[in-house]
């Protein structure tokens, strides 16, 4: 049992961070535009490589 | 075609908004909010974004998807913004420049302090359940210290938990205690309290059986409840004020020196001088100075006939001007304006319609004295059975932890976000909560006529009965000008050639060279026609020296109104109809719809009158409308429904506004309502079945922390389940 000493401070420890990890995300305005954050990922910046064909992005 | 184009890009620049007026300067840089309409998808947004950085001293264009808002700055003048809100409209959307609050919302700062607490509550029931499952499980393998270590890991966690995400309902309840009254929060806030003071000492003197997890999850549960119902509000007051940025309204203020300057409406001082181009509205009620034409009043007064426009005439906020450029003289600013009376009145009607009290209020005043004396009847009943004090505190408190409103806390606010993300769905944007509830118990309803059951605008009758060719040369003419009749002209004649160098006689009509001939189109007083004895709105043709051609114009009915109308009729409403407008086009429409009851020219206050008579007589009402004087009576009802194209303060004054103008929708908000009715209801039965089975055991000393954990949750889940339900059904 005396494992426990160890496990139950990193369990808490993990949780402690996570939550700590939504609540900066939540100040930062992460959440301010979920939508957004969803869609966004779907763009691509990229820009066509010189040289090759241009092709169109639609 | 030349014609056309002008006014087409003219129309799409602007909407009738000139957003240099709200551009901000800022360290040599200029910032603008737009609201944009249709982006959907991310390839809206890189079509935005990227469409507007194409040019190089655009510094910032970000696109927020949820909100429609995009915050642009770029280098240099100001006057770039008319060429960024055009380039938008080119894109194919439309964007509207609005002015962004001063202060922080209250309601967001609200939200998001919800979704902290709700944050902490969850961080410590799961850290704790992780703990209190050990001891439950290993109860017999655990040493006493290991239990005694448990319980002190656990308080340590749980008690700053509970002291910041508790904060909520313990201001709320501190603060109906001291005004004397008791809410929902008092049963929570005292069992929290009590789950947290029983659980210490048990710790540290009794060495019993703790409450931790019991005190977080209540307070978990309730917060998603809470913030459920808090993020209905803040984005229905997102939404309201999208839609009234869209009417943002500006001035174009004529200076001394002959320049015009554009600024936002509500800069306005009386005695400015400003000047009202054709399609815009009239900022602040005026007096004309220069200019003739006609202005369109029927948002402000119901009637659709066109009111001529002369100097000296006084003009009221909200009147569209048809043609002509006037020369305004401002008598009142924006505050004064009848607008501001009409707020006036909305407020009272508001005021009002507070005194509404929400089901989940009401359900709170029957739970409050039940449960507190249920909980003193345990301490009385356990002292006299067994005479120990302990056992009967033990189990008087574990009477309030078990009945804490857990699932009724969820109940309402679980059903109206489901509801109103239906309606949504449906086109139909939801105010409030409780307006759901009320529009449920809706049932007389009343109607305005012009723009509600009416499209509010003038089509043309009888197209077939003009000669061949008429409506063809007409509307050649007409697709060049915005005035409505032209506009009804040229919608019946569809698509087609425009002509060119058409000349507009403001207060006249059009005129133009087709094919060598002199062809005009207006009214009949400016043509020399006798035609003031004809009872219809009306445009004559005059081609060369032929003889004139008439057309007759009506406000139409909504295609859905007839629909509409039945439905609700089946729904076993009474309708009535209220109007501004004259007499004959009330009882026409009226007579074409079967409402028997209706009455015309009603001034804003006697619309008032009968709705506080239809509600003396017992009715629950509902009114329908958009008109500025629609407002006060949309205020003063029970429950108000509104269109998308409605007056900004009909808009504000509503609880559900429907988008797309599509009538139909209101049936569809009416059906949901009572959907969600049904399902709160039924939900408030789930919650008393639970305590009818809890509350026995909890008296009786049968419950353990266990117990209590899973008949929380449980209850908690198929409330919401239940809730869930309301999202499928319908198309």
């Amino acid at each position: 049992m005396s494992v426990l000493i160890w496990l139950i401070p990193v369990a808490i420890t993990m949780g402690a961070l996570g939550l700590a990890g939504f609540l900066w995300s939540l100040r930062s305005g992460q959440f301010d535009d979920m939508d957004g954050a969803a869609h966004r990922i779907l763009m691509d910046d990229d820009e066509p490589l010189p040289g090759k064909d241009t092709k169109s992005d639609d | 075609m030349v014609a056309l184009d002008a006014t087409q890009s003219g129309l799409a620049a602007s909407g009738g908004v000139d957003p240099q007026a709200f551009v901000r300067r800022r360290e040599g840089l200029s910032e603008l909010d737009l609201m944009v309409r249709g982006a959907t998808c991310a390839g809206c947004i890189a079509r935005i974004e990227g469409g507007l950085r194409e040019d190089d001293r655009v510094e910032q264009a970000r696109l927020n998807l949820s909100t429609g808002r995009l915050a642009l700055a770029w280098r240099g003048d100001p006057a770039l913004a008319a060429d960024y809100v055009r380039k938008l409209g080119r894109l194919g959307y439309p964007a509207t420049p609005y002015e962004p609050e001063r202060e922080a919302d209250p309601n967001r700062e609200e939200e998001k302090r919800l979704l902290r607490a709700m944050a902490v509550a969850g961080f410590a029931m799961m850290n704790v359940m992780l703990l209190s499952i050990s001891v439950w499980s290993g109860g017999l393998e655990m040493s006493e210290t290991m239990q005694a270590l448990m319980h002190r890991i656990s308080a340590l966690i749980v008690l700053p938990a509970a002291a910041f995400a508790g904060q909520p309902f313990f201001r709320s309840a501190l603060r109906a205690l001291r005004v004397g009254h008791v809410n929902m929060d008092v049963p929570i806030s005292l069992a929290v309290f009590l789950a947290c003071g029983l659980s210490v000492w048990e710790t540290f003197i009794g060495h019993g059986q703790t409450y931790y997890d019991a005190a977080v999850m209540l307070l978990f549960f309730l917060l998603i409840g809470r913030f459920l119902d808090m993020r209905l509000r803040a984005r229905a007051g997102e939404a309201a004020r999208g839609l009234a940025a869209m009417q943002a309204a500006t001035a174009n203020l004529l200076e001394a020196d002959g320049r015009i300057r554009a600024i936002p409406a509500r800069d306005v001082k009386a005695g400015d001088h400003l000047v009202l181009a054709a399609g815009d509205r009239v900022p602040v009620d005026a007096r004309i100075l220069e200019g003739e034409g006609a202005l369109d009043g029927s948002l402000v007064t119901g009637e659709t006939a066109p009111v001529t426009a002369k100097p000296g005439l006084d003009v009221w906020s909200g009147m569209l001007n048809l043609d002509g450029k006037l020369v305004l003289e401002a008598r009142a600013d924006r505050d004064n304006s009848l607008l501001a009376e009409i707020t006036r009145l909305v407020e009272a009607g508001e005021q009002a319609r507070s005194r509404y009290v929400r089901l989940a209020d009401r359900a709170a005043r029957l739970y409050v004295p039940v449960v507190h004396g249920l909980a003193a009847l345990t301490v009385v009943g356990w002292l006299l059975i067994g005479g120990e004090v302990r056992p009967a505190i033990i189990n008087a408190i574990a009477v309030l932890i078990i009945t804490c409103p857990c699932a009724l806390g969820l109940a309402v606010p679980a059903v109206q976000v489901v509801a109103s993300g239906r309606l949504y769905r449906e086109g139909v944007l939801v105010k409030s909560g409780d307006a759901l509830e009320r529009l449920a118990g809706a049932d007389t309803i009343v109607f305005d006529k012009t723009g509600t059951l009416t499209e509010g605008r003038p089509r043309l009758v009888d197209a077939d009965g003009v000669p061949d060719g008429a409506l063809e040369m007409a509307a050649r003419l007409a697709r060049t000008s915005r005035h409505p009749l032209s506009r009804a002209i040229a919608d019946a004649a569809g698509m087609g050639e425009a002509a060119a160098d058409v000349k507009e006689i403001p207060g006249g009509g059009l005129e133009a060279m087709v094919a060598g001939q002199r062809v005009r189109f207006g009214a009949a007083r400016w043509l020399g026609i006798d035609a003031a004895s004809d009872p219809h709105t009306e445009a004559w043709l005059v081609v060369g020296n032929d003889a004139p051609v008439r057309f007759c114009f009506e406000d139409r009915l909504r295609e859905d109104a007839a629909e509409v109308i039945a439905a609700l009729k089946a729904r076993g409403c009474q309708l009535h109809l209220l109007s501004g407008d004259r007499a004959g086009p009330v009882e026409a429409v009226a007579a074409t719809l079967g409402i028997t009851d209706w009455q015309a020219e009603m001034q804003p206050q006697d619309k008032i009158a009968r709705l506080e008579a239809l509600k003396e007589a017992g009715g629950t009402v509902a009114m329908v409308g958009d008109g500025i004087n629609d407002a006060p009576a949309l205020a003063a009802a029970h429950v108000s429904i509104s269109l998308a194209s409605a007056a900004e303060v009909s808009q504000a004054a509503a609880d559900f506004v429907l988008q797309g103008d599509r009538l139909a929708a209101s049936v569809v908000a009416m059906d949901v309502s009572r959907g969600a009715k049904r399902r709160v209801l039924e939900n408030f039965g789930l919650a008393a079945a639970y305590n009818a089975i809890a509350v026995p055991m909890a008296v009786a000393g049968l419950v353990t922390p266990l117990i209590a954990a899973i008949a929380m949750s449980a209850s908690s889940v198929l409330v919401t389940l239940n809730a869930l339900r309301l999202a499928r059904g319908g198309r």
